[in-house]
């Protein structure tokens, strides 16, 4: 059995799996149940200034009858009284004292109320303190949240305020609401944070009721943007997350990886990438805090598959796997090739690879079942067919190098080679 | 052991005679099975059915909430969609093909869905059509079953005026009149109908008879083109002795009293035999059970291998408690007072494969004999032969012969059953869109 414990910053836990600081992690009777099931830490949801929230707060992207595929909320920081959550958190943290308890705070923007809250804090026992520079709404019209994260010099000075008080590890949560979140996160190191963790949520508008023409989630007739998250922004996560730990300065800190992480797989993705561990919030709101069984039981078979020892071995392998285009060698061919005895006939490689690239499939009509090839010729390479076929492994791609050797786009130029070949 | 009515108490007859394929009961329960559709190109359900319905387009309707267009790519294909979603034997039709019976997946419930489409629609009678102005041409169509009303329809559409005639006193034909009542009520049928109707321009003349209340001369003479969808209607005799004892009966003529008498009317026996192994056997014979008779026996004179029915159509007969016997033909019938007492039948085994690539059955000395005394004849339908020879009508066997929908008389044009001798409700209005396109076209070329 591979050993998944972690340990981030000297905040150690028995899984890489912190809970997100989110309503899943804003009271006691939560975070004591996300123990029992198995979690390995929590990011208590952020406490602050005092706020009052509006209902209904969530709303969902749905796909093809998948519920929650992309999920919105306007919720704000902790609505509970500060003194009940700092009471609180101590009682968990004495109950679970094995488990990762980090809070994440965002005070008013002034030096002495960011330490006030330090310092209260401190005093809960909690292992260390995240920073919520990404809450996209409300928090920001006040100058808190994404209004910090979004502007690299407010930020720096906040994490200043934090490190001159802060006594046990402080991360930086980023807003992926920004063109890149280097510029941001570079700040914050520079600055003193001792880790960075992303993304925070994006904003948008999920959806429009057709009947009432207002978009989601609906308040009294009135709708705001969101921050989203869930499946839907991994893909964008892991590209920030790339971004952060090829840079030079942000590279040199942890990092926490959060953004629609809900597999075992997802983690390992982000661990892949460069995070230290990940965080997980919309999963445990559309299932529960049981799907943590699998995502350490997953881990653990994967890692004992490919001869992993403890997660230090694989985390950011592959990070640098993600090169510039110019980089890519364009020697590197492959062809797609249907597998005839597993073809179901759905014709769905044909019509994409028609209408949409570069009309490669030959279609011999039979009635049902028509039969489909490759015309080898005419294929680019571009998966389009493979993704869209329902069958796995019917259609794989094959690899026709056009040369033997490493060919990049700086050198194809400078060796005049053709252009607009296909 | 006797002929009676009156078996069941009225609860049994409405469990025995409820809907064997129940729809979907709510919308989310159809999303889940829509959802799991590929949309696949050039789909082979659609190309698996006769009227070649836009399936993936109409089941990805479903998915996008557009019920009125999903409603209107069935029925713009097939007038009869909502019937035929609960008629057709799409196990060897559209849900045959389904590319998930490749992959060892159950397959798209492609006709449930089909129902769920087209039920409301047809209900509550959405106007999805537009008529075209009549264009004041006239087409006279004799039979109101599949192929003529969906005959009618399409030329109701394109502006033809359209009267029908039908020898019964409701449309839909074998829809009505000869399908178990499990699968399709009579009172579906006749919104149906009602639907089909709703666009205008049509009007059915009920209990006329050609050749009977009128004839094909007045017909040809008083209409720019006639359309014949009469069917086939006769049952096949056996040809054996004892067949005029009472007790002896045909399917036909069975499931029409079940259809239009009420179950606690319709007599039946407590030792059914039922001779044949079509779709029509099969509901002969599971009605029979389901009206309280004690043993039914379905007598086949071939095997498993070659029975016309469909497997699912078979299993239920056997669910319904109903005994197969093999390699069995009816050699005679014999009774005591007129009535039937026993059913004796040659054994029969397979020999050489037949013109139809069907293993021809040859007579053994050996015979079996059932105690019965009811024998239901369904050994297929007989076609109009008089009518046909009367008029003229070339015809290959009893069946129309038609180019191109047209008969060898200008302006006659024929489809459906009385075509093909006796096929599904599907090919039936496939026949009469062809007709409709045969007439248009038949119109242009006389301008």
């Amino acid at each position: 059995m591979a050993d998944i414990s972690a340990n981030f910053l000297g905040i150690k836990s028995p899984n890489p799996f912190w809970l997100a600081s989110a309503p899943p992690t804003d009271k006691k009777i939560n975070v004591l149940r996300a123990f029992e099931a198995g979690w390995g830490g929590v990011v208590w949801k952020t406490l602050g200034s005092q706020v009052k929230n509006v209902s209904s707060r969530y709303s969902a992207v749905d796909f093809n009858g998948t519920r929650v595929m992309g999920f919105n909320n306007i919720e704000l920081i902790s609505d509970r009284p500060l003194h009940l959550n700092l009471k609180e958190i101590e009682e968990c943290i004495k109950l679970f004292p094995d488990r990762a308890m980090i809070v994440s705070l965002m005070a008013d923007n002034d030096r002495n109320s960011w330490h006030e809250l330090i310092k209260k804090t401190e005093d809960t026992g909690a292992h260390g303190l995240e920073l919520n520079f990404g809450c996209p709404h409300g928090m920001t019209e006040r100058g808190m949240g994404a209004a910090v994260g979004q502007d690299p010099e407010i930020a720096r000075m906040v994490v200043e305020w934090v490190i001159e008080k802060a006594t046990i590890p402080v991360i930086t949560k980023l807003t992926p609401n920004v063109h890149s979140p280097v510029p941001t996160g570079k700040a914050c190191v520079e600055a003193g944070t001792n880790a960075l963790s992303l993304i925070n949520t994006i904003q948008s508008v999920t959806g429009i009721d057709l009947d009432s023409l207002v978009p989601n989630p609906n308040v009294g007739g009135k709708s705001v943007f969101g921050g989203y998250c869930g499946p839907a922004v991994k893909p964008i996560a892991l590209k920030m997350l790339t971004n952060i730990s090829q840079n030079e300065t942000t590279k040199k800190v942890p990092i926490s990886g959060i953004g629609g992480v809900s597999t075992w797989k997802d983690a390992v993705e982000f661990m892949l990438l460069g995070a230290s561990n990940v965080q997980v919030c919309t999963a445990v709101m559309k299932h529960g805090f049981r799907i943590i069984e699998d995502m350490c039981d997953g881990l653990n078979n994967w890692m004992d598959e490919k001869g992993y020892q403890k997660i230090e071995d694989f985390i950011g392998a592959s990070v640098n796997n993600i090169t510039h285009w110019e980089d890519l060698d364009i020697n590197f061919h492959h062809i797609a090739k249907i597998n005839q005895d597993k073809c179901i006939h759905c014709g769905l490689c044909y019509i994409v690879c028609e209408d949409a690239s570069h009309q490669s499939i030959n279609l011999d009509y039979g009635n049902p079942y028509n039969t489909y090839t490759i015309k080898e010729k005419e294929c680019v390479g571009c998966n389009l067919c493979q993704l869209v076929c329902p069958v796995n492994d019917c259609i794989t791609m094959e690899e026709h190098r056009v040369a033997p050797e490493y060919l990049n786009w700086k050198d194809y130029q400078r060796l005049g080679l053709p252009l607009n070949d296909h | 052991m006797a002929i009676t009515n009156n078996r069941l108490t009225a609860e049994q007859y409405e469990q025995n005679f409820s809907d064997i394929h129940p729809p979907f009961e709510t919308k989310d329960a159809a999303l889940v099975e829509a959802n799991r559709c590929l949309f696949c190109y050039d789909a082979p359900c659609t190309k698996s059915c006769p009227t070649s319905i836009n399936v993936p387009k109409f089941i990805k309707q479903i998915t996008t909430d557009n019920m009125k267009g999903s409603a209107l790519t069935i029925l713009s294909a097939n007038i009869m969609g909502g019937g035929c979603s609960k008629v057709c034997p799409v196990e060897k039709l559209c849900e045959g093909a389904c590319v998930f019976n490749l992959m060892d997946e159950e397959a798209i419930p492609i006709a449930k869905l089909q129902r769920y489409a087209t039920e409301k629609a047809i209900a509550e009678k959405w106007p999805l059509f537009n008529r075209k102005p009549s264009n004041g041409k006239r087409v006279a169509v004799v039979g109101a079953g599949p192929a003529g009303l969906s005959c009618a329809h399409a030329l109701s559409r394109e502006g033809v005026d359209v009267t029908v005639f039908e020898k019964e006193s409701k449309g839909g034909g074998l829809m009505t009149y000869g399908i178990a009542a499990y699968k399709v009520t009579p009172e579906f049928c006749e919104d149906e109908v009602n639907f089909i109707l709703s666009v205008g321009g049509i009007e059915i003349k009920y209990n006329q008879e050609l050749g009977k209340n009128i004839s094909l001369e007045q017909l040809q003479k008083e209409y720019d083109a006639v359309y014949l969808g009469f069917g086939v209607g006769i049952a096949r005799q056996l040809d054996i002795a004892g067949e005029e004892l009472s007790g002896v009966t045909d399917a036909i003529g069975f499931i029409y009293d079940i259809r239009t008498k009420g179950y606690s009317s319709v007599p039946v026996g407590d030792k059914v035999a039922v001779i044949g192994m079509g779709m029509t056997a099969i509901d002969a014979a599971t009605q029979a059970k389901r009206l309280g008779a004690k043993e039914v026996t379905l007598v086949y004179r071939r095997t498993q291998d070659e029975m016309p029915c469909t497997e699912e159509e078979l299993n239920i007969a056997k669910l319904d408690g109903c005994e197969i016997i093999w390699l069995a033909s009816p050699k005679q019938i014999t009774g005591s007072n007129g009535k039937a007492t026993h059913l004796e039948c040659n054994i029969m085994q397979l020999g050489e494969p037949d013109a139809s690539g069907r293993r021809t059955p040859i007579q053994t000395n050996e015979t079996i004999t059932l105690e019965v005394d009811m024998v239901i004849k369904a050994a297929g339908q007989m076609p109009y032969n008089d009518l046909i020879s009367s008029n003229h009508l070339s015809n290959s066997g009893g069946k129309l012969s038609i180019d191109r929908s047209s008969t060898n008389i200008e302006g006659v044009f024929a489809g459906g059953d009385c075509v093909n001798g006796g096929k599904e409700v599907v090919d039936a209005v496939q026949a009469g869109k062809d007709g409709a396109v045969a007439i248009l076209s038949f119109f242009t070329q006389r301008r």
